[in-house]
């Protein structure tokens, strides 16, 4: 049997990603967490969850970056909120996912085939290229890039959605689709100006 | 009364029997919505994901836009309600986001100014136009009919801004206006497992099975939402959820398609071809 170790040591911290976390929007009051357990408790997801949020928060803020990071938790995480409105310490749970993942994909260390991180990133490559979001399209391509035999189990859907008018295989797409690429181009502009610092 | 519309890209897509029925009951109460020009996707939640600053500004542009109409949003969306609400709020709360986003927009010719307000048809419906105006016009109430009110996550969360956080009751009261009865469905709020459906079934169906199960269990004859992501998942993958747990057949509607009707409006102009689990008991004598 392969020994495995089970606790994490000092030394395996990286400080400089705990303070990175408090730095970005909605990680302020990381610090604060009292561990109460109240954010898994609400979490309709974390009896899904590798870590469950509250030991998510804690390993965040320890700074162990490679567990948070390559963990299933935060791409479990759907948003729903349950978890930051009831907080006591008023910690932004469900931003700190955000930013986690945000973090996850710049580095490439989310899980692969795992299909909701190239969800997000088709997603926003769609709306660089339209301006608007085609459901139809979007899955169609989220199966092919991921697991395309998934797709096949899902043809009953869409035969359900086609026979309903629900499906349109037509993108939507912006007039002004100048106006966005300028909005976007002027972000990139700041961002090279900032890494450049 | 008039408003901006926002549809977001469900209400063009899949939730299209959100907007034909919105559109038909507004048009009903006198409510005019003229639709925002050229809007272009929220983000949602799957951007938020990728690039912050980005996806504040998306949202930017259709707040620039709508400011410049000088009338209140209506977003019938609640992934598209949030994300402007909590764009807004984001952008006041933190000056660098302000600056980025603000110089972004205006570098493509767009002002924003953070003046302009959000809202979500139900707090129209209950705030401006008053229960008691949409009662007088009930011509065929749904007597007899029971419901489970389903508002899912995120019109009421992480803010509260027209009802309670955790036990939300406007859609509770708009239907009793209609003359249906709500059972009592402590699983109002839960999430509904938002894209996970789709990504990760193991997970997504389950959480959509409770919720369509809880609702059956408690006599309600159809769920009825505010949410276009959350009739999808509901009503679209009954026939996995058939095949993993049971066949429960539960309607998912539209809290407008239930006013449409006690509004006397023809069920054809409502939208109700389009659900995957067919509503003729609701419809039964219309
Ligand atoms: S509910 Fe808040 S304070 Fe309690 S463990 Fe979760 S994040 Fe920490
Ligand atoms: S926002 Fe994410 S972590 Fe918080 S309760 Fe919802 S799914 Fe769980």
């Amino acid at each position: 049997m392969p020994l495995e170790q089970k606790l994490k040591y000092e030394a395996e911290r990286d400080v400089k990603f705990a303070n990175w976390v408090t730095r970005e929007t909605g990680g302020e009051n990381l610090r604060h967490c009292i561990q109460c357990g109240v954010c898994s408790a609400t979490c309709p997801l974390s009896l899904y969850m590798d870590y469950t949020p509250r030991r998510l928060i804690n390993l965040a803020r320890e700074g162990f970056k490679k567990e948070v990071l390559s963990s299933l938790t935060i791409w479990l995480c759907a948003s729903c909120y349950a978890c930051r409105v009831e907080c006591p310490k008023k910690i932004q749970v469900t931003d700190i996912m955000y930013l986690l993942k945000r973090r996850a994909i710049q580095e490439g260390v989310y899980p692969r085939h795992f299909p909701i991180p190239v969800l997000a990133k088709e997603f926003g490559r769609m709306i660089f290229l339209f301006g608007r979001v085609n459901e139809t399209l979007l899955v169609i391509d989220l199966f092919l890039r991921t697991n395309w035999f998934r797709f096949l189990g899902m043809t009953r859907l869409g035969m359900n959605l086609m026979r309903t008018g629900r499906m349109s295989f037509i993108p939507e797409q912006i007039k002004r689709k100048r106006e966005l690429r300028k909005i976007l181009a002027a972000l990139d502009a700041e961002e090279q100006k900032e890494s450049a610092l | 009364m008039k408003y901006l519309y926002f549809p977001g890209c469900s209400l063009k897509g899949t939730g299209k029997a959100y907007e034909e029925s919105l559109l038909a009951v507004f048009g009903a109460l006198g409510v005019e919505l003229q639709e925002l020009e050229d809007w272009n996707c929220c983000g949602a939640t799957a951007y938020m994901s990728v690039d912050e600053t980005k996806s504040y500004a998306l949202a930017g542009r259709i707040l620039a836009l709508a400011e410049r109409e000088r009338l209140d949003v209506v977003a019938p969306c609640s992934a598209c309600y949030l994300v402007l609400n909590k764009t807004q709020k984001s952008l006041q709360e933190h000056p660098e986001l302000h600056r980025k986003v603000t110089g972004a927009l205006q570098a493509a010719g767009l002002d924003y100014k953070g003046t302009v307000k959000v809202r979500h048809p139900l707090d129209v419906l209950m705030n401006d136009v008053g229960l008691d105006a949409i009662k007088q016009k009930i011509t065929s109430p749904m007597a007899g009919h029971k419901f489970a009110p389903y508002y899912g996550c995120q019109i009421v969360r992480p803010y509260a801004t027209f009802d309670d956080q955790h036990n939300p009751v406007t859609m509770d009261q708009i239907l009793q206006a209609s003359g249906a009865e709500c059972v009592e469905y402590p699983h109002k709020t839960r999430c509904c497992g938002g894209s996970l459906t789709g990504t990760v079934p193991e997970v997504g169906l389950r959480l959509a099975y409770i919720l369509i199960k809880e609702a059956k269990q408690r006599g309600a004859e159809a769920i009825v939402t505010v949410c276009p992501l959350c009739q999808f998942n509901l009503d679209g993958y009954q026939d996995a959820i058939a095949k993993k747990y049971e066949r429960v057949d539960l309607p998912i509607l539209y809290f407008t398609q239930i006013l449409g009707l006690a509004l006397g409006l023809p069920a054809a102009d409502l939208g109700f071809k389009r659900g995957i689990i067919s509503a003729e008991a609701v419809l039964a004598g219309r």
